[in-house]
């Protein structure tokens, strides 16, 4: 059974409370997807990150209080903005973190500017947060769209996937996925062949995938989310697209649609990630931690997951270090300023618009043959620096950057 | 070779029999609806669910009892269908003196409790669940490759769906069923347990959701939510079909499948839509649907 | 003979009470109005101006089912749409948000009468479908649309001044135009009900075959119901987006539909009141259950099916029943 803490307030007070003077008091909301589309990408397993980094945390600072709250938005922008409303004026919450569904993100984000908290976006994909709607409160930590695009999109043309074919989700997510990876592909001397644009939640994708086969190209872009990626891959499998020499490109494709599809369907798939479980013995370790906190031995946490944890420890590290977390806009400050470390992500900045830079990892889904153990998915096929995995500065038009 | 407003003559033969295969779905779902519509005079608003748990059971019979796809495929609609007499008993008998909606109402409860269930025991992204190894691979017909599972799923949708017919069109127990839903209480008079008729109806239209689970686990995703968008589709081919006749629902069913398929070659934008638009047009048309009577 | 979906008219003793109901029903609504008055001041305003558009729009459902006895399952379509053009008007085009609170509501009632002359030519099941099928189709249109903005909707929609004069930003400011749409919205439903064309509507509810004997022609009365229902949806919609300064796909999309049948059976199909009671429980229940996070649905479908099974008239139809008045 599976524990939400809800409003129900955990104090993870330090057992020396008030034997340092200068005790600072935080207090941080997990907004996230408890119940629908997302939440096994956020949701419980967001909340359960969030008390490891507080755990860590306070353990090397007792001075700090940290309380923690969570919520479910229900995947509803209305919802999840009175909660965050209500948090801010009520509750007195400091920081709001994860948020995956960008419709909540972005609602999220302006409030938070509007009342001058700090928000730490991790599930949200929308690179719109440090573009044109980027402002001084909201820090986008673990990925966005355009990342994704270019990660795969570049890598995959360097390691010979120079013709593509795009099967895109019809509304404007989609439609952003395409055009950005079109256009790394373009630039790094890809060609795309064609497209198709499917309707979202489209059960049979056999007829789009006869289209992509008889393309030929090397490689089939999927620009979509979720049960769609999962529908294509699984039809795919079926049609022998793999087999016939062709590879799918996931664009937003997470550990558990990989868990979803089984490795027998989903070999071969690529796609862009920031951060994996198994990649080194640092974020093994955590997994255990994290698969106890959580109840799930079975589960394995997401990158989304793995950036409530370093965003939280590094807000949290920003706030001691002004003793105080009541101006969210200096607390932001005080993050770009200081460069981000932690177990997780390793070392790492966040730029004045607000995006954090790490490396992002171009991998590819073992076959069932190459799996030793459960969660063994990936192997890396290229890292991209954390440099060049995120848009430039300039393309982003985030006000802030300009001027 | 020649050319259908520019797409090969075989590509389009291809995309012809693909839409023959989602039609499959469509017709074995509103099959289920037209059947418990008959006898029991309500929407079965929970039947998305159902096909889920049909799904869900095929992955839960896998892992935990080792039991294949073949198997699943009686087990798992007998098990569904069993949970649809308990609904029956449970919730639904209580309902047929009322309003019709408050059928309507009801399952569409039942619908959100299944999913939000399934939901917090599962996730949502979805289970695995592979093609079965007899069924893997397939065939060149010349103008396509046709996947073996593809082809058994046309069979096997086809087969039941005749049956289905005759044994209710064509049997003295169809001629019960026909009659207890026109004049039960002279049905009731023949000395049969009209109610009893009435929950098998409801426990077999469930089944027949389950069974359509179970042919979609190996190519569609199993998740929780794998019924909800579908069932909305489903209720437009039934609206177009009109739910006057059984042989309605599968033709309705196979041919919307097609005309989708043929719409995501030449206009794939509107594809999700294309069942909608026919509605509306049907409706203005022939109100009472294709098959239907007026009422 | 079958139970109706809504029945008020169960107490033989409605008529001879004529005149106290007409004093419960004043003396509910100035409980109503005072209770609206004095909660801001202990509440959160923002959450109970979205509460009253919710009302509003549950209100506007239950003309259709309490008093025409037609179950539309697709109202997502006329909330959600009003919402989006109410925000687009007032972000892109600049319009004052009278202006584009109206411009929601003309799109509303121009959908609803589309998809009213469609759904009225079937009845009863039919029709819920044929409205849920229409409404998924303009969901999809509406998330394929470049101008609604897919999953990340209009956002930051500007109050703007009313009547270019009048600062909706105040939050004090904004809960009186609300207050004031929703009580308008509200009384506009109860002088349609109680008017003669209100009583022809439930004549058609009660039985269609011997009203259209009687000479009415019930085709064009329901289609009346059918577009103010979907206007007054329009309302509440398009007030919203401007109250919340967004329109997402949420409020367009199958389960918003559901939501407001949910809204309207827990407070009393067929009551004047149950709609508001029934929208402020079922929110207040959404907001804390949002601590709950995975039982939300859950927690829904089971108040669905005791409703259903248990208790068919909702809170106010029981109450009224049981003090045998008619509210």
């Amino acid at each position: 059974m599976r524990k939400i803490l809800g409003l129900a307030t955990l104090v993870v007070a330090s057992a020396c409370g008030g034997a340092n003077a200068q005790q600072v008091t935080v207090k941080v909301g997990v907004l996230s997807d408890m119940s629908s589309l997302y939440s096994d990408i956020g949701g419980a397993g967001s909340v359960a990150a969030a008390k490891l980094a507080i755990a860590d945390f306070t353990k090397a600072n007792p001075n700090v209080k940290v309380e923690l709250i969570s919520g479910d938005h229900q995947n509803k922008p209305d919802i999840g903005l009175q909660l965050a409303n209500q948090w801010y004026d009520v509750e007195k919450v400091d920081l709001i973190i994860d948020t995956p569904n960008s419709g909540v993100a972005l609602a999220v984000s302006q409030t938070s500017n509007a009342k001058n908290k700090v928000f730490v976006v991790s599930g949200a994909a929308a690179s719109d947060l440090t573009g044109p709607k980027c402002n001084a409160n909201t820090v986008h930590w673990t990925y966005d769209t355009w990342m994704l695009a270019n990660g795969t999109g570049k890598a995959l043309v360097k390691t010979g996937g120079d013709t593509w074919f795009f099967l895109t989700s019809d509304y404007a997510f989609g439609h952003a996925l395409e055009r950005d990876t079109m256009a790394a592909v373009e630039k790094n001397g890809g060609k795309v062949l064609g497209k198709v644009r499917h309707p979202l939640n489209t059960n049979d994708f056999s007829s789009f995938l006869l289209q992509a086969q008889a393309s030929k190209a090397k490689i089939i872009g999927l620009a979509n989310a979720g049960g769609d990626t999962i529908n294509a891959i699984k039809a795919g499998a079926e049609f022998g697209i793999v087999k016939g020499g062709q590879k799918f490109a996931g664009l937003l494709v997470f550990a558990s649609d990989v868990n979803a599809l089984g490795l027998q369907t989903a070999q071969g798939l690529t796609l862009t990630e920031t951060w994996y479980w198994d990649m080194n013995d640092a974020n093994r370790a955590w997994t255990k931690r994290w698969q106890a906190e959580r109840g799930a031995p079975g589960k394995f946490p997401t990158m989304v997951q793995a950036g409530v944890y370093s965003g939280l420890t590094h807000y949290l590290k920003s706030v001691v270090a002004l003793k105080s977390a009541t101006d969210g806009k200096a607390v932001v400050a005080q993050m770009k300023k200081t460069p981000t470390d932690d177990a997780l992500f390793g070392k790492g900045s966040i730029r004045v618009d607000g995006r954090k830079l790490h490396p992002a990892y171009l991998l590819e889904v073992k076959a069932p043959s190459e799996s030793k153990y459960p969660g063994d998915f990936y192997k890396l096929r290229a890292t991209i620096p954390a440099d060049e995995a995120f848009r430039p500065l300039k393309d982003g038009n985030c006000p802030m950057a300009t001027g | 070779m020649f050319e259908i407003l520019g797409i090969p003559s075989s590509a389009l033969f291809g995309q012809l029999l693909i839409g023959l295969i989602n039609g499959s779905f469509y017709a074995l779902l509103s099959l289920g609806l037209a059947v418990i519509f008959g006898m029991l005079n309500i929407i079965n608003f929970s039947h998305g669910a159902q096909y889920m748990l049909g799904a869900f059971a095929a992955y839960l019979l896998l892992q935990y009892s080792g039991l294949g796809y073949w198997p699943a495929l009686v087990i798992a609609p007998l098990l569904v269908g069993a949970t649809g007499v308990i609904v029956e008993r449970l919730f639904l008998q209580w309902l047929y003196k009322l309003d019709h909606l408050y059928g309507l109402l009801l399952t569409f409860g039942l619908a959100l409790i299944i999913e939000g269930v399934a939901r917090n025991y599962f996730g949502s992204a979805g289970l695995p669940y592979i093609v079965p190894e007899s069924l893997q691979g397939g065939r060149n017909l010349g103008f396509m490759f046709l996947p073996n599972y593809r082809a058994w799923v046309i069979v096997a949708s086809l087969t039941i769906c005749i049956s289905t017919w005759f044994v209710i069109e064509r049997t003295r127990l169809g001629a019960y069923l026909r009659a207890a839903t026109e004049n039960p209480t002279l049905v009731r008079a023949f000395g049969i347990n009209v109610p009893r008729m009435i929950t098998l109806t409801y426990g077999f239209g469930v089944a027949l959701a389950a069974f359509a689970g179970v042919m979609a686990a190996p190519i569609y995703n199993v998740s929780p939510q794998m019924g909800s968008e579908l069932i909305i589709v489903v209720f437009a081919v039934v609206v177009i079909g009109g739910m006057g006749s059984i042989l309605g629902a599968i033709v309705t069913g196979f041919g919307l499948g097609v005309i989708e398929g043929m719409t995501k070659v030449f206009f794939p934008e509107a594809s999700n839509t294309v069942i909608f638009v026919i509605m509306a047009i049907v409706l203005l048309v022939r109100p009472a649907g294709l098959f239907g009577r007026r009422g | 003979m079958e139970q109706r979906l809504s029945d008020p008219a169960a107490d033989p003793h409605a008529l001879q009470r004529s005149t106290l109901r007409g004093n419960a029903e004043s003396i509910g609504f100035a409980i109503m109005v005072a209770a609206l008055v004095v909660t801001p001041f202990f509440t959160y305003p923002l959450f109970l101006m979205q509460a009253m558009c919710f009302a509003l729009f549950a209100c506007a459902f239950n003309l259709l089912i309490g008093y025409v006895g037609l179950l539309s399952f697709g109202h997502a379509l006329y909330f959600g749409w009003a919402s989006y053009l109410s925000a687009y008007a007032a972000k892109a085009w600049g319009f004052t948000p009278e202006l584009a609170i109206l411009t929601g509501t003309a799109t509303a009632a121009l959908c609803g009468l589309v998809a009213g002359l469609l759904a009225i030519r079937r009845q009863g099941i039919y029709f819920a479908m044929i409205t849920l099928a229409l409404a998924q189709m303009m969901y999809f249109f509406a998330l394929q649309a470049k101008f609604t903005g897919g999953e990340d909707g209009i956002q930051a929609v500007p109050r703007g001044h009313l009547f270019g004069v009048i600062d909706l930003r105040n939050e004090a400011a904004m809960y009186v135009v609300v207050l004031v749409i929703f009580l308008a919205g509200f009384l506009f439903i109860h002088r349609v009900v109680n008017s003669p064309f209100g009583e022809v509507l439930k004549a058609i509810r009660e039985n269609e075959t011997r009203a259209i004997s009687l000479g009415y022609r019930t085709d064009r009365y329901k289609l009346i119901a059918f577009v103010l229902s979907a206007t007054l949806a329009g309302v509440a919609g398009a007030t919203k987006a401007i109250v919340l300064q967004l329109a997402s796909l949420t409020d367009v999309n199958w389960p918003m539909s559901g939501e407001v049948v949910l809204m309207t059976l827990v407070g009393g199909l067929g009551t004047i009141f149950g709609p508001v009671v029934g929208s402020f429980v079922i929110l207040v229940m959404q907001f804390k259950l949002a601590a709950m996070g995975e039982w939300v649905l859950v927690i829904q479908g089971v108040i669905f099916v005791a409703c259903v099974l248990l208790f068919r008239r909702g809170v106010i139809g029981e109450i009224a029943n049981w003090l045998r008045i008619r509210l």
